[in-house]
């Protein structure tokens, strides 16, 4: 091949790519391409701008420059500067957060916020050590102790009521089937004992449980009344609490609104309905003042565990139907499926069904959450003084009559971190469970 | 709110079938402590300071009922309640005592089995509007509009007041005081009517208040007091004398500052030696100690002390004793002998 006539020219390498044109690549190219794509753009980019401007024009001054962090009221604010009088959030910072919560005694609520965090991690993320869940099942008791104190003995009494509940639930059936009573009569009369058992318990058995152990080791923190118990710290333990559990209990009720077992559906499809066809605000009025009528005079029954209650009832039903709309949205041969593997019902709804269905769920269950937080504020109505109840006492001090925007504003910042952290983690956990079904 | 009343007052009916709450007093003394309702926020009557003390007007009253059952004025818990939940709150028993601005009338003295135990304020609803459109009288308000809170016995007054002027207003529902006062400001209603107290309170906190007047009509008698549950005479009898102590404590001129040595001094006065209980047994008679007016009086000072402090005309509320100076001094404020 020696005689072979070389070619003109042969690229010994590749020719490396040129830069875009500047015009397309760039902060430039991704205004011209997002902002001024065309003349309706241009004039929408234009005008929004100038809005955002006339908006941080007034705000900005207000809120950074000519505010006004010491003062002892409004007119003394008035005679500094005219910009925002945050004199009041710096004076009255602390009665938002914790209410009228002793003062002393305020680490506590404090650790049992910085604790929350350690319960809901592994919940959260699944990096996170698996034994913490133990923590988080215990959470709730601890908390409990924590923010209202009293004997540790009275909450474990409490819970030991749930185990009660949860252990015949747990062992009873196979008993109960091993005679001649079929598998779903077996689960109701279990269902029905645990109920019945745990009542028994926490009707006549706590408080000798309590004594008896406080006697012999008393382990109590000073008693806190709830009375005592307002602001952030009112909505986030009605928030929270409700949160945590109305997801279950809607799984729960969603499930038993698909369940064959008519007793089981009628009861699950009765309260759904009726909790939804009813404003939250009755529910309230309910917990508040219906309750104080019919429980036997002298009963102590909080207010906010009343409350809390009403609440978690009100976003279980609602919680119940978004996953509903999960469950409905499973093709039909997902539970083939787990029934020809041969899993019983609850396995083949742990493994196979529920995982798919609470993924597609996620925005309308974090939906509710986030409504079912901003709802604590309707507590107003029977007179907690959640951050927006305490406004009225503050604003009716007379030194800081007549102040609107700060307080109204430091409250919705505090709404929008709480709301706006739930919206992104939802956004994180879709990306992240996202295994290409689309 | 005809079915609002009707429950409420069934609602009452069946705390007292249940008969839970028979004697308050007893219950008060037993458990140590009142429980006092009061507003969830007005200026000047209720409000927190700054490290979270209930505080104001009609709270000093409740400590003073406290005082003088207790000899403390801190053996008192505080229920806010709302203007919907303050007569449920005590006919059920929630709270022993209600003083929250509250006003009396027929119907909730008798339909819904209340005791309504004196007046500690009167007021009644009057009308603001700025200087600058030169109105001087509320016979001139012929079509003007007029910010008003909806479903308050104030709209009802308002109407009639119109109708019996043969005038017309275009009425602005608002919900709340400060809902008033931001539409105020800004022009969307030419007047606002709501208690001269609360007139007067709203202005207060204005940046220029000397541009608004209140004018001089008042259209309503709105006379705000404590009230207890019906039946409760013994519990009802203690929280209208405390009142009427503060009261005759005016007249008498004993105060905070001079209540010790008026009781210890060979005070001339005899009706002083009944009140602060050197002379009789009139704290025997309602079931209390002997000092109760003296540690009643030592809470916040007479009534004139307690109105000064917090709502009278060197406050930022800067009311005028009015119709609530003692009878001796022009106002209608008269208590019963004390003897």
């Amino acid at each position: 091949m020696a005689g072979e006539k070389s070619v003109a020219f042969v690229a010994e390498q590749q020719i490396p790519p040129s830069p875009p044109p500047v015009r397309t690549g760039g902060a430039l190219g991704w205004a011209r391409d997002n902002l001024f794509s065309g003349v309706f753009n241009s004039v929408a980019t234009l005008l929004s701008l100038a809005f955002v401007a006339y908006i941080l024009a007034m705000v900005v001054p207000w809120l950074f420059i000519d505010s006004v962090w010491n003062a002892s009221s409004l007119q003394g604010c008035r005679e500094v500067d005219d910009g925002a009088c945050l004199a009041v959030i710096n004076e009255r910072f602390l009665q938002f957060v914790f209410g009228f919560y002793p003062e002393e005694l305020r680490w506590r609520p404090i650790l049992a916020f910085v604790l929350l965090f350690v319960a809901i991690w592994p919940a959260l993320f699944s990096s996170a050590p698996r034994k913490l869940l133990i923590f988080s099942a215990l959470y709730p008791l601890l908390a409990y102790w924590l923010i209202w104190g009293g004997s540790l003995w009275g909450p474990v009494g409490a819970v030991v009521g749930i185990a009660i509940g949860w252990a015949c639930i747990r062992f009873l059936p196979p008993l109960l089937a091993r005679g001649r009573l079929d598998e779903g009569l077996a689960f109701l009369a279990a269902v029905g004992a645990g109920i019945l058992g745990a009542a028994l318990w926490w009707l006549f058995c706590v408080i000798a449980f309590e004594e008896a152990l406080s006697t012999v080791l008393a382990i109590s923190l000073e008693p806190v009344e709830s009375a005592r118990l307002g602001g952030f710290l009112l909505s986030t333990i009605i928030g929270v609490s409700g949160i945590a559990g109305s997801l279950p209990i809607g799984i729960v009720l969603a499930l038993g609104r698909q369940s064959n077992l008519i007793l089981i559906k009628g009861v699950c499809v009765g309260f759904i309905e009726f909790i939804r066809g009813v404003p939250l605000i009755t529910l309230l009025f309910v917990a508040w003042l219906l309750l104080s009528y019919f429980l036997p005079p002298g009963t102590e029954f909080d207010l906010i565990l009343r409350v809390v209650i009403m609440v978690t009832a009100f976003a279980s039903a609602y919680m119940a139907e978004v996953i509903r709309g999960g469950l409905a949205g499973l093709p039909r041969g997902q539970y083939e499926a787990a029934d020809s593997l041969g899993l019983d019902y609850w396995k083949s709804m742990r493994l196979i069904v529920l995982p798919q269905a609470l993924k597609i769920s996620i925005p309308g269950i974090v939906n509710t959450f986030i409504g079912l937080f901003k709802d604590t504020t309707l507590v107003i109505i029977i007179g907690l003084l959640d951050p927006v109840g305490l406004l009225q006492p503050i604003r009716a001090d007379q030194n800081w009559n007549g102040i609107v925007w700060e307080l109204y504003g430091f409250i919705a910042l505090f709404f929008f971190i709480f709301c706006f952290a739930m919206s992104r983690y939802s956004m994180y956990l879709e990306r992240n469970l996202d295994v290409g079904h689309r | 709110m005809r079915l609002k009343t009707t429950l409420i007052a069934a609602a009452a009916a069946t705390a007292f079938s249940v008969g839970a709450h028979g004697a308050t007093l007893d219950d008060v003394k037993a458990k140590g402590f009142i429980q006092c309702g009061v507003s969830t926020g007005l200026a000047g009557f209720a409000f927190t300071d700054s490290d979270g003390n209930w505080d104001g007007f009609d709270v000093v009253f409740c400590r003073a009922t406290a005082a003088a059952v207790f000899g403390d004025p801190n053996a008192i818990k505080f229920t806010p309640t709302t203007g919907k939940t303050r007569f449920t709150a005590l006919a059920s028993g929630e709270i022993d005592l209600l003083y929250r601005n509250t006003t009396w009338t027929l119907s909730r003295d008798v339909d819904l089995k209340f005791s309504f135990l004196g007046v500690n304020y009167y007021d009644g609803q009057g009308f603001m509007i700025r200087k600058d459109m030169g109105v001087s009288s509320a016979s001139e308000l012929d079509g003007a509009t007029v910010c008003i809170q909806t479903g308050t016995t104030t709209e009802l007054n308002l109407a009639d007041f119109f109708r019996a002027n043969n005038m017309n207003y275009e009425p602005v529902p608002i919900e709340t005081n400060a809902e008033a006062q931001q539409k105020y400001l800004a022009n969307a209603c030419d007047v606002y009517t709501t208690d001269a107290s609360g007139l007067a309170a709203t202005r207060a906190t204005f940046e220029d208040p000397e541009n608004h007047v209140i004018l001089p009509e008042i259209i309503s008698k709105e006379p705000l007091g404590p009230l207890v549950r019906h039946g409760d005479n013994a519990w009802g009898d203690i929280v209208r004398w405390v009142l009427n102590a503060l009261i005759i404590a005016e007249e008498k001129g004993i105060t905070a500052a001079n209540v010790d040595s008026m009781a210890s001094a060979d005070t001339k006065d005899p009706e002083i030696k009944r009140l602060l209980g050197v002379e009789g047994n009139y704290g025997e008679m309602l079931g209390l100690s002997a000092d109760w007016a003296v540690n009643a009086i030592k809470t916040g000072g007479n009534y004139g002390e307690i109105f000064e402090k917090h709502i009278g005309e060197n406050t930022a509320i800067g009311l005028a004793r009015g119709l609530n100076a003692l009878w001796t001094e022009g106002g209608i404020l008269y208590a019963p002998p004390f003897r």
